[in-house]
């Protein structure tokens, strides 16, 4: 067989066999978002009696609604410790000269291929010594801890790209270190501390590892979600779902905007795992 | 090697002229590579210096120094009346003009350059009405809502140039403002930048690799050589009296002759001429344009000799001849052009022309 019909029969198989690979990954997901407009429920194929009904259900089920709330409090709040921790921790990798950088480093990343069950069991391990009790404040804690290493990662790969004379041009004109770096640093690492934000956003809005070992009385969305399957799904968890997924959809699609709109294609933040 | 008293001298800044800037014994290492060694240096006010150099000689150690952005390992720098060299960047009189510009690529041609003002909490309209006048200064008014990624390299320039002067600075650094600039634009902005200098009258301090940029802007140029200052003077006494033989090869072309001094006589190969240097081996610079074809009367202290063509390079309105002499010598000759030089030609040139020099010493 000549080479030629061979590369010629392969391109013929290539299609479909993307097809088949990309059928699996979101023919999932849109038979979701289908039944959740199906009037039989869950079951039954094809879907009949396209109706509204499981999202007025979703929207008159305070539990559903409390767990969201909870969960988008617990995200806020983790980006906020993530991001505090994470860009001084990213500028000292960048600046700084210490003895235990190489170890420290490590450190700071390692929360990012520990499994959440470690994270989850020894912060729950850490919590029963010491009589903390479990609540939102716990989930939000091991949450925004572990994800510091996201925001020091994206902010890391941000400052390797920063021309490091526009900050002696800033402290040339007369602004001091305080002012070079509110003026020049931050501005310039607008989009990595953007990307990092939603990054761990969405981590921890969908987290449920961490969240399940480290919970209190109230549900995150993840939890309350997982909780309900256990009595049978119903087409309102389609519906929430549903929801959930046109958010991180618009989430997805405004940050690659940002970033091609101001430096062209994105790159992934890999130069700090690299290194 | 100049001895500290010949440096003190010789880097003094022009007679009469006020000194603005004062460098005492600067010296800098990076780990154990010394990169600058007991420099001493003034720039006058209003005076246009340029630092010249081959890369590693130093140079930009020596502004990022003079700029706060580096501490000396010893020595002192004086500016006014003020110690310079304890002070951090943003307290010194001095501003920069950066080898690749270093705009803030956030902000706007205008925020650019209104942001020393910004940050040093002038008045709005004051800083409006500075920055306005900056941008027509180097003619970039009709820019000043662009971002910087949207206009070219020269026009950076102009606005790098606008930022650092619009906050009225004694002393104004560039680094390499030029190298990024393609030929034609390069020498359209040396002109410009000489005489946006004497306009503002502010002391340059111009740091480059290019000795013809150096020449056509400078009131005097420090040349620079691992780390120490070969020679400090004018453009046309470093070019026609260059101190050292590194000096001479590294301006312009030259011819390096290595003499026997006797009794007033020197002498190279079958050549020699009066000179009023001591007895013994001698170096000699000779320009290759103050050698030329021999006139019909020879002038009193005029050295006549005959060589052959070798090589002979077109450089438009002149061209370089590599001629060899009867026994051997091999010199640099530049005339004005002439199609199919060949055979022997009758040259001469002044005693006086053959300049001695030191010979540099090795540094390392």
């Amino acid at each position: 067989m000549s080479a030629g019909s061979r590369a010629a029969r392969e391109s013929r198989w290539l299609p479909w066999h993307a097809i088949a690979v990309f059928a699996f990954l979101y023919l999932p997901i849109v038979t979701l978002i289908v039944y959740s407009f199906n009037g039989q429920g869950v079951g039954g194929f094809p879907p009949r009696n396209l109706t509204l009904d499981w999202y007025r259900m979703l929207f008159a089920d305070d539990a559903i609604w409390a767990s969201v709330l909870n969960s988008l409090l617990v995200a806020l709040v983790a980006v906020a410790i993530a991001l505090v921790f994470g860009i001084p921790a990213a500028l000292a990798l960048d600046r700084a000269n210490f003895p235990g950088k190489a170890a420290f480093r490590r450190l700071v990343l390692l929360p990012l291929i520990l499994p959440g069950i470690i994270t989850g069991l020894s912060l729950l391990m850490l919590f029963r010594q010491t009589d903390v009790k479990l609540s939102l404040v716990t989930i939000v804690l091991g949450h925004g801890t572990a994800l510091i290493s996201v925001a020091t990662t994206e902010v890391f790969a941000g400052l390797q790209k920063l021309d490091r004379a526009q900050e002696e041009a800033s402290l040339d004109l007369g602004a001091n270190y305080w002012q070079t770096f509110w003026r020049v640093t931050i501005p310039n690492l607008r989009l990595s501390i953007i990307g990092a934000a939603l990054l761990i956003f969405t981590l921890s809005m969908d987290e449920i590892a961490v969240s399940f070992f480290l919970i209190g009385r109230d549900n995150t969305l993840p939890l309350e979600i997982w909780g309900r399957l256990r009595r049978g799904i119903t087409p309102e968890i389609n519906a929430i779902s549903s929801i959930i997924f046109v958010f991180s959809l618009v989430a997805i699609v405004t940050w690659y905007r940002l970033r091609v709109g101001a430096e062209g294609q994105p790159e992934i933040a890999a130069e700090l795992l690299e290194t | 090697m100049a001895t500290s008293t010949e440096s003190a001298i010789t880097n003094a800044a022009r007679p009469g002229a006020e000194p603005l800037l004062t460098i005492r014994n600067i010296a800098k290492s990076f780990g154990r590579n010394a990169v600058l060694r007991d420099i001493s240096l003034q720039v006058a006010e209003g005076e246009f210096l340029t630092i010249l150099g081959e890369s590693g000689s130093g140079k930009t150690t020596l502004l990022r120094i003079i700029a706060g952005f580096e501490n000396a390992d010893s020595g002192e720098i004086w500016m006014g009346g003020e110690r310079l060299d304890p002070l951090p960047p943003y307290r010194r009189r001095v501003n920069t003009v950066f080898q690749h510009y270093a705009l803030f690529p956030h902000l706007t041609v205008e925020d650019n350059v209104g942001y020393g003002l910004r940050v040093a909490k002038r008045p709005k309209q004051e800083i409006a009405s500075r920055v306005e006048q900056a941008l027509a200064m180097v003619k970039m008014t009709d820019y000043a809502r662009s971002k910087p990624a949207k206009i070219s390299g020269g026009q950076q320039q102009r606005i790098a140039l606008a930022r650092a002067l619009v906050n009225r600075p004694r002393l104004l650094l560039l680094d390499e403002p030029l190298s990024a600039l393609d030929a034609n634009l390069r020498r359209q902005m040396q002109v410009e930048l000489k005489s946006l200098q004497r306009e503002v009258g502010i002391s340059f301090v111009f740091v480059t690799h290019d000795q013809e940029e150096a020449m056509v802007m400078s009131d005097r140029i420090a040349l620079l050589r691992m780390g120490e200052l070969e020679q400090v003077a004018s453009p046309r006494e470093i070019y026609s009296r260059p101190a050292t033989a590194y000096t001479a090869q590294f301006i312009g072309h030259t011819n390096l002759l290595h003499a026997e001094v006797k009794d007033g006589i020197a002498r190279c190969h079958s050549l020699s001429w009066r000179t009023g240097f001591r007895d013994g081996p001698a170096l000699f610079s000779l320009r290759p344009e103050n050698i030329r074809l021999a006139g019909a009367t020879a002038a009193h202290d005029v050295i006549r000799f005959r060589a052959k063509v070798r090589h002979q390079a077109f450089h438009g309105a002149t061209e370089l001849l590599q001629i060899e002499c009867a026994d051997g010598l091999l010199l640099s000759i530049r005339t004005a052009s002439r199609e199919n030089r060949q055979g022997d030609l009758d040259l001469e040139f002044s005693a006086s022309d053959a300049v001695p020099v030191r010979e540099s010493p090795e540094r390392n």
